[in-house]
């Protein structure tokens, strides 16, 4: 269990606040952990020092959880050690235990499997060369899925609940890698969607995206709440405060703080270099 | 301002002449081919009609027309492509999806780079060796096909690898985060999006294999046969050998035939070389991604 920063220091200052430690726990102290990471480390043959050193977290089942941090501070590689990605480099040497819905993945079998339970979206929107609806559908039949009726109401769902399938209802068989940048983002959303994901994993999914299809994003987010963990790995610190419900702070590969999202902007920290972070003093 | 200096003349001049000089480069490079073509159209254009395609050879080579030498050359092209299509493709898909980079593959890739520099006179020699010899094939299309074919199998190995490589990675990344297996990945995006470049370079070996001489002529080819090949382990005659002995072994030839016959050939070349640029033409008007 990851140990929650104390309100105890700073009551005074913030006695007009609810209480959110107090509503953090309400919703989440019983929930379930989804995943759970004790002492990752993370390095890459041919680059000295680790990508990762020492990261441990908690994430606990229909928690958005916000990874903030500047560039190279291990954010990316962490997401691609939960997927089982160091698979795909052997430049990339992972150690440490990563538990999902508590099994370790690191001695998992299946890693499909895995990888199916997690939807993951990245940094620069990717359509794949195939049609709207294969993109989408693609997941679903690599499952085995052939029924032509199902896999029309899995795409129209899923397009449906990315906010995509009004425009682009009447075209699903043009190519997805033609759409604008933030359809593309969207298509990316609905196809991580249609894996029918435990965990929703966005890599800074706002990089190339326009402000307008960011917040239709966000909003997007946080109806899928509801139904699925979200890790939320974000270079924008108050897209992390809209969404998150806590926050980790990555720098240098370390990580230096876990706390509830607001706390980390309020100054209620247990290390000054967060809010030297969030305030914009370096990064 | 806008007033021109003695620099900015000279970079105009500079600029001129590098552009003029390019381009008589090209012209250069394009004149060979010009020359080649009118003067087989204008020797050898006048034997060239539908009999001389489709009748055999009379009068010891020296009239008729070139039947079973081009039988022979769509054979043994067609026998070459089924053995190296399927090993030259699987191989780059290998190489490219699969291998790691490590001193294996590194050994491998130069391997294949060497084969492609090995002259064709000692692939014809090895074809000997191996399948005619050690196979006991003895002098068939087979033989002459399997020397071709190993020929050509880097050339087919380097087109496909660079049509897959093409394929941008982040696409490989997107299916493998989605729990597919790497073949899965190949069969449903990699595939799909290279195969228009591994076609063209498969119609560039046909054309490559077309011409070939020296592999084929120890190995399968015969100088004269009245027969058509009934199967890979007859002899066959074939067009690029048939030029040969018409031009230089036969007395009493008309100059014309072996115009004639040196028409025929590289217009098939050039026909497959337009089909493939064509074909790319065509692909690459459909932009992907």
């Amino acid at each position: 269990m990851v140990e929650l920063s104390t309100l105890a220091a700073c009551d005074d200052d913030f006695f007009d606040q609810p209480d959110l430690e107090a509503q953090w726990r309400e919703r989440f102290e019983n929930a379930p952990v989804k995943l759970s990471v004790r002492d990752l480390s993370i390095s890459y043959k041919k680059s000295r020092g680790k990508a990762l050193s020492g990261v441990s977290l908690e994430i606990r089942e229909n928690e958005i959880f916000g990874i903030i941090g500047p560039a190279n501070s291990g954010k990316s590689s962490f997401l691609k050690a939960v997927n089982r990605m160091d698979m795909f480099n052997p430049e990339m040497r992972v150690e440490g235990d990563i538990f999902f819905n508590g099994r370790d993945v690191r001695k998992l079998k299946n890693v499909y499997a895995l990888r199916g339970r997690i939807g993951v979206v990245f940094p620069l929107p990717v359509g794949l060369p195939l049609t709207v609806y294969d993109n989408v559908a693609l997941a679903p039949r690599l499952r085995g899925v052939k029924d032509k009726r199902r896999l029309d109401g899995i795409v129209e769902r899923c397009l449906t609940r990315a906010a995509l399938w009004d425009e682009v209802k009447d075209r699903l068989d043009s190519l997805g890698s033609l759409l604008s940048g933030g359809q593309q983002q969207r298509l990316t959303i609905a196809r991580a969607l249609s894996q029918d994901p435990d965990l929703l994993v966005l890599d800074e999914f706002s990089i190339a995206v326009d402000p307008v299809t960011t917040m239709r994003i966000e909003d997007v987010l946080k109806e899928l709440r509801n139904d699925m963990t979200i890790i939320l790995v974000t270079n924008l610190v108050q897209q992390a405060r809209r969404l998150a419900d806590r926050t980790a702070f990555f720098l240098n590969g370390t990580c230096v703080e876990v706390g509830i999202t607001e706390h980390l902007f309020t100054g209620r920290v247990k290390d000054s270099r967060t809010t030297d972070y969030v305030e914009g003093r370096f990064g | 301002m806008f007033a021109a200096t003695e620099l900015n003349r000279r970079n105009r001049q500079v600029e001129r002449l590098v552009r003029i000089l390019f381009m008589m480069m090209t012209v250069l490079l394009v004149l060979p081919v010009l020359v080649i073509l009118g003067t087989l159209i204008y020797k050898g254009g006048s034997v060239v009609t539908v009999d001389f395609l489709f009748t055999n050879p009379s009068d010891g080579m020296t009239a008729g027309g070139i039947f079973p030498a081009l039988f022979g050359t769509i054979w043994l092209v067609m026998v070459a492509l089924l053995v190296s299509v399927p090993i030259g493709v699987a191989a780059a898909v290998y190489l490219s999806e699969y291998a790691g980079d490590n001193w294996l593959t590194r050994i491998i890739n130069l391997a294949i780079i060497n084969l492609a520099g090995v002259p064709s006179i000692v692939h014809a020699l090895f074809g000997v060796g191996a399948f005619v010899i050690f196979f006991k094939f003895g002098t068939s299309i087979l033989a002459a096909s399997l020397t071709l074919a190993i020929m050509t199998l880097p050339v087919v190995i380097v087109s496909t690898k660079e049509s897959l490589q093409a394929v941008p990675h982040a696409f490989r990344e997107a299916c493998w985060n989605m729990g597919a297996t790497r073949w899965q990945t190949i069969r449903r995006v990699v595939l799909p999006n290279s195969i228009s470049g591994i076609l063209t370079g498969i119609i560039l070996e046909v054309s490559r294999t077309t011409g070939e001489t020296a592999p084929i002529m120890f190995t399968g080819a015969v100088f004269f046969t009245p027969f058509l090949p009934q199967s890979v382990f007859d002899q066959t005659m074939a067009m690029s050998l048939h030029l040969f002995v018409i031009a230089t072994q036969v007395p009493g030839v008309p100059p014309e035939l072996p115009y004639g016959v040196a028409l025929v050939l590289i217009a098939m070349v050039l026909l497959m070389n337009s089909v493939s640029v064509a074909f790319r033409m065509y692909l690459r008007g459909q932009k992907k991604w």
